[in-house]
Order: C-alpha cells, then sequence, then structure tokens
C-alpha cells in the first residue's frame, strides 16, 4: 500500500526535524523570526504528507474521518489565532498545551489498541520497549493536560490565582507518585488495558494536585514547565512510534521549555523546586499591610505627571501586568509619541517576570507598534535609570522593589530588580497603594522622588495625553 | 608442526574476535550509559556517546540506542538554539514550540488510518480521530498566532 519506502519516509521525518530545529532558529532576531516560522510549517506540512504517504488510511472511512478532524481541528484553531487578544496569550498557550497532553494519551492509547498499525507487536504482545515508552508518555501527556488546564483557569481569572493548600498535600503527591511507578511496572508486566488507564487516570490527578498549589506570580514558571512537559511527552510518543521528527521535537520542546523554566526562577530568584512546591504569594490583596498607612505617599494628578514628562529629557517606562490588565499598550505608546514629539528619549524596560509569561510585555508592545529596538531587558537598560530624568511605571511592582536589593529579610532579597528609584522622579500608576503577588509591601512608594498616580492604568494614561495639550 | 601452528593461529585468531566482541560490548555499555547520562552532562560527553554508537554499530545495535542518541543530541541543539532566543521572542518560541510539539499528530493518523479488523482497533480509530482534532487544532491555531504576533515586531520607522 505505501507509496515509499520505509527508509525514504524515515529520511523525511530527519528533514521535518531539521525544519523544526530552524524553526527555533529563526527567534533569534525578530528580522529572521517570520521565515522561522515558515520553516516550522513546512517542516509539519512534511511530517503530516510523509505519513499520509507511507501509511495511507486502509480503507475509504479512514481517509474520511481524517480529512473530517483535520478541517474541523484546522478551522477551530484558525479561528482561535485570528480573534485571540494579545492580553490572552498566557491562557491560550496554556489551553493549547492541554490540548498537546490530551493528544498524546489518545495516541498512546491508539498505539495500547492496534498497535499492529504502530509496528510495535501484535495485542497483548507488545515489545516490552514500547510499553515503557508508551505507558511514560502517556503519564506526562494526562500530567500536561490537567496541569495545563489548570494553569489556563487560573491565568484567565476563572479560578482564583491565590495557591489552594490541600493538608497533607506533599504526602498524597508522594503517594501517587509512588502508585504511577508500581502501575508503570506493573503495566510493563501484564500488559493489562486496565493497569493502562489507571496510569491516566492517575496521572489526571496528579497534574490537577501538582499545579493548583502555585500561586498566580509563579504563573510564568508553570506555562514554562508545562511546555517542557508537552515536549517530552511528545518525546515519549517519538520512542513508541520510532519516529525522527517527533523525537527531535520533543526534546528541542523540552528543553527550550526547562531553559524557559530556568530563566523565570532565576528572574525571581527562586529554586525550581520552591515553585514547584506551591504556596508562593496570592491574588493582590483588597488592602496594604498594616502600617502603610502611617507613611506618608506624594500624590498626583494627570496633569502635574503632564507638566513633569513635557520637560523631561530622558524617560523609561516599566510596564508590568497591570497594564495588560487595562489594556493600556496602546494608550503608553500614545504618550511616548507625545513625548518624543517634544524631544524627549523614551525608552521600555523590561523585566524578565513581567507579565504572565515569558516576553507577554515584549508582544503587547509589539501590538502596540513600539519599535522593538526602543524595548530593552533588564541587563540592557539597569545602568540608565541613574540618567533617567524619570521612570514611569505602570502595572508593575515587585519588579521594582527596593527591598530586594536592601531588605536580607524580605522574601524577595535577591532577586534582580529594575533600580527605578535611581531616577530623577519615579512615577507609579496604580489602582491603590496595595502590595503585588509576592505580597510584599513597595518602600518606594513611600520615597521623597516617588509620585503615585492613583487610578486605572489606561485612563491615567489617557489623561495625561490629554493634559500634554 | 604446521597443523600446530594452524591450530595456534586459529586459537589467536578466536581470543582477537573474542576480544572484538567483548570491546564491542564494553562500547555498547558505555554508549547506553553515557546517552542516560547525558540529560544533565556538558558537551564531550554527546560526542563520547555518539562515537561510542558508531563504534558498536558493528555489531548488531537496539533501534532504542539510535533513537536515544537522536534524543540526547536533539536536547544539546535544543539547548544551545534556544539560549539563543531573544528574550523578546519568548512568548513567540512558547506558541511556536506548541505548535511543533502537535507533531504527534503523526501517531494520530496512524490510529485513524488502522485496519479495522482485529479486536480494539474501532476503538483505537476513534481515539485516533480526537488526536487528529486535537492536535490540528493546535497546529493551525499554534502556527497562525505566531505569524501574528511575529509581523507586529517592527523597527524604528526612521
Amino acid at each position: 500500500m505505501a507509496l515509499i519506502s520505509p527508509d525514504f519516509a524515515a529520511f523525511l521525518y530527519l528533514v521535518s526535524g531539521v525544519l523544526f530545529i530552524l524553526a527555533l532558529r529563526g527567534l533569534s532576531h525578530p528580522v529572521t523570526s517570520r521565515q522561522g516560522n515558515h520553516f516550522g510549517m513546512a517542516g509539519m506540512a512534511i511530517a503530516i504528507v510523509t505519513t499520509l504517504v507511507a501509511a495511507p488510511a486502509s480503507d475509504g472511512m479512514g481517509w474520511v474521518l481524517l480529512v473530517l478532524a483535520l478541517a474541523i481541528g484546522g478551522g477551530i484553531g484558525a479561528v482561535i489565532a485570528r480573534r485571540i487578544p494579545m492580553t490572552a496569550m498566557p491562557q491560550l498557550v496554556a489551553a493549547f498545551h492541554s490540548l498537546v497532553g490530551l493528544a498524546a494519551v489518545l495516541v498512546a492509547a491508539g498505539a495500547f489498541y492496534a498497535p499492529i498499525a504502530f509496528g510495535i507487536g501484535e495485542p497483548g504482545l507488545i515489545e516490552r520497549g514500547s510499553l515503557v515508552e508508551m505507558s511514560i508518555g502517556v503519564a506526562i501527556g494526562a500530567l500536561t493536560f490537567t496541569g495545563s488546564i489548570i494553569a489556563f483557569l487560573k491565568l484567565d481569572g476563572r479560578m482564583s490565582g491565590k495557591p489552594v493548600m490541600l493538608p497533607g498535600r506533599h504526602l498524597v503527591n508522594a503517594a501517587l507518585g509512588l502508585l504511577l511507578i508500581v502501575l508503570i511496572v506493573t503495566f510493563v508486566m501484564t500488559e493489562s488495558a486496565l493497569c493502562f488507564w489507571a496510569i491516566v487516570l492517575v496521572s489526571l490527578a496528579l497534574g490537577v494536585l501538582l499545579i493548583v498549589p502555585i500561586g498566580g506570580a509563579d504563573m510564568p514558571v508553570v506555562v514554562s514547565m508545562l511546555n517542557s512537559y508537552s515536549g517530552w511527552a511528545a518525546a515519549g510518543i517519538g520512542f513508541t512510534l520510532g519516529n525522527t521528527a517527533l523525537i527531535i521535537t520533543g526534546a528541542l520542546v523540552g528543553s527550550s521549555g526547562a531553559i524557559l523554566s530556568y530563566i523565570m526562577c532565576k528572574g525571581m530568584n527562586r529554586s525550581f523546586i520552591s515553585v514547584i512546591l506551591g504556596g508562593f504569594g496570592g491574588d493582590t490583596a483588597g488592602a496594604g499591610p498594616a502600617g502603610a498607612e502611617d507613611r506618608s505617599v506624594k500624590q498626583g494628578s494627570a496633569d502635574d505627571a503632564a507638566f513633569l514628562l513635557k520637560n523631561a529629557s530622558k524617560v523609561i517606562i516599566v510596564p508590568g501586568y497591570g497594564m495588560a490588565v487595562a489594556q493600556a499598550q496602546h494608550a503608553v505608546r500614545e504618550m511616548a509619541d507625545k513625548l518624543k514629539a517634544e524631544g524627549a528619549e523614551v525608552k521600555y524596560a523590561i523585566h524578565p517576570v513581567a507579565g504572565r509569561m515569558p516576553g507577554h510585555m515584549n508582544v503587547l508592545l509589539a501590538e502596540a507598534n513600539v519599535p522593538y529596538d526602543e524595548v530593552f531587558e533588564l541587563d540592557e537598560i539597569n545602568a540608565e535609570f541613574a540618567q533617567a530624568d524619570i521612570a514611569f511605571v505602570i502595572g508593575a511592582n515587585d519588579v521594582t522593589n527596593p527591598a530586594a536589593k536592601e531588605d536580607p529579610t524580605s522574601p524577595i532579597y535577591g532577586m534582580p530588580v529594575l533600580e527605578v528609584w535611581k531616577a530623577g522622579t519615579v512615577m507609579f500608576v496604580k489602582r491603590s497603594l496595595s502590595s503585588g503577588y509576592a505580597g510584599i509591601d513597595n518602600t518606594l512608594f513611600y520615597r521623597d522622588n516617588t509620585m503615585m498616580l492613583f487610578g486605572d492604568a489606561k485612563k491615567m494614561v489617557e489623561q495625561i495625553v490629554k493634559a500634554f495639550d | 608442526m604446521a597443523s600446530i601452528e594452524v591450530n595456534q593461529a586459529v586459537e589467536q585468531a578466536r581470543a582477537a574476535a573474542d576480544a572484538a566482541a567483548l570491546s564491542a560490548e564494553q562500547a555498547r555499555h558505555a554508549a547506553e550509559q553515557a546517552a542516560t547520562l547525558a540529560g544533565g552532562v556538558p558537551d564531550g560527553l554527546a560526542d563520547a556517546a555518539g562515537a561510542a554508537v558508531h563504534m558498536a554499530s558493528g555489531g548488531l545495535v537496539d533501534p532504542f540506542i539510535f533513537r536515544l542518541s537522536i534524543f540526547v543530541l536533539a536536547i544539546f541543539v535544543g539547548y544551545y538554539v534556544v539560549w539563543q532566543v531573544t528574550p523578546a521572542l519568548h512568548t513567540p518560541l512558547m506558541s511556536v514550540t506548541n505548535a511543533i510539539s502537535s507533531v504527534v499528530i503523526v501517531g494520530a493518523l496512524l490510529a485513524v488510518g488502522v485496519d479495522v479488523v482485529g479486536h480494539g482497533t474501532a476503538l483505537a480509530r476513534g481515539f485516533g480521530f480526537f488526536a487528529v482534532l486535537l492536535a490540528s487544532v493546535n497546529i493551525f491555531g499554534g502556527f497562525l498566532v505566531t505569524q501574528r504576533m511575529l509581523a507586529m515586531y517592527k523597527k524604528k520607522d526612521r
């Protein structure tokens, strides 16, 4: 039936794997990134067509189902990709991870019930090695599925970002992990369907329990980690199928997610383990911490801010998650345009963990047509705050907290922060004096050179823009 | 006399063959160990694993070892490539890795295309159908949303 030899098919899978590598390589610079994405699409097309040609569906019904599934899935995907607002990228990526996880589970189930189609033996007599690979793939896939759903619910605000601390959760998780290992061993020995589904169930439960206790502030790590898991799940399936494209992709995605998790952890000065164990930070608590009242805060109006900004020659804008929530990126760009028209130099400073996923702020600024060569990373720009007249902090909080440098007792001590306080004046656009996700008071609010601009980020910036004229 | 020499020569040849077989076996062992270790170990080991696998391939090597070599080397490739990605593009990186990990669709296509004869094959086809559906949501959604994002990254007009 096959139109091409297995050897040639294997070669084509290798080509598609190489194209995926080039897709990631392209992302080293915005200019080459678009071409990289096209390499990725080409790699995917080659992998799909190769499979269809090398192992065509056995009957007409098979083809009908194939086309139907591709059309429905592709249609849904295309519509989502077009409609999704950029501010919702973190939850979209989490949702997509859950789909990869579930797809991996279903593929493993397919391989389990029809091993001949996958060339891994007869039903009941599947090769032992394949059973090991299959069970590991299915366990990681199921864990990724439910874990990503929880991450999605938290990021989408359908579930509180507060960590949910179940009693004895470490013990329960350890017991479930042990049970999972026992089940995998039993499954490999007996090849029982019951065991297969037990592995799925336990992994599903583990996915929920592992992510539920992790707070909203740690979501960038969680999303990257689940990204990594979805890669390992794909690699597990790749081993079962003996497919090079899948193995290469799994390894690429797995290491990519792991590196991003590492960068995020470093950005928060936290260990990966402490993030996984969870319990850190919650939703923005209503009131500020006790004792906040007796310290004085300098409050300013939009007019005051506009006056100062107009006379500034160098302004650094520090965006954070609050800007995303208020959808204020376009208003910020407009303000920057006005400042530039007045002759000021405007730059943007982005902390690695600003927002809810790696690179979140960069995408939002790009959406608002901010040129990427005006946007700088922490290391590149930190030294420049001392020369800036104004640091304009909008929707960021913890990433500017001087306590990380000055107060060894602070929970965020040692975390790399943007040294906004070195600027002539710090403007803080914020709803209230409440603490950030880390739940820590920001001493910056009470400094002499700080001006608080209370209100909704978008409205405040729009008012400032108006006050310019 | 001559026959004794021949016997000796045969004996020596046999010993040499044994030694060769032993070293091949050792190389294979080393390859397995190196490959399992290489996950968290720097550079040189990957090369060593590759070389060892190559040496051992004179004998019969389990296909698993070849897959493992590809896997381990791909992790290294991924490691170096991803560190080169500019932080500004970390979000597109996540969406594109998400799209390419949907290459699991390859397995799903096999499951849908299965010969529906034996026990459980209809079930496999059903699983395959949903897997193709989910993976294609991801493939189209992932690549297109990445494209949309990347189109927004622009330089200064001047």
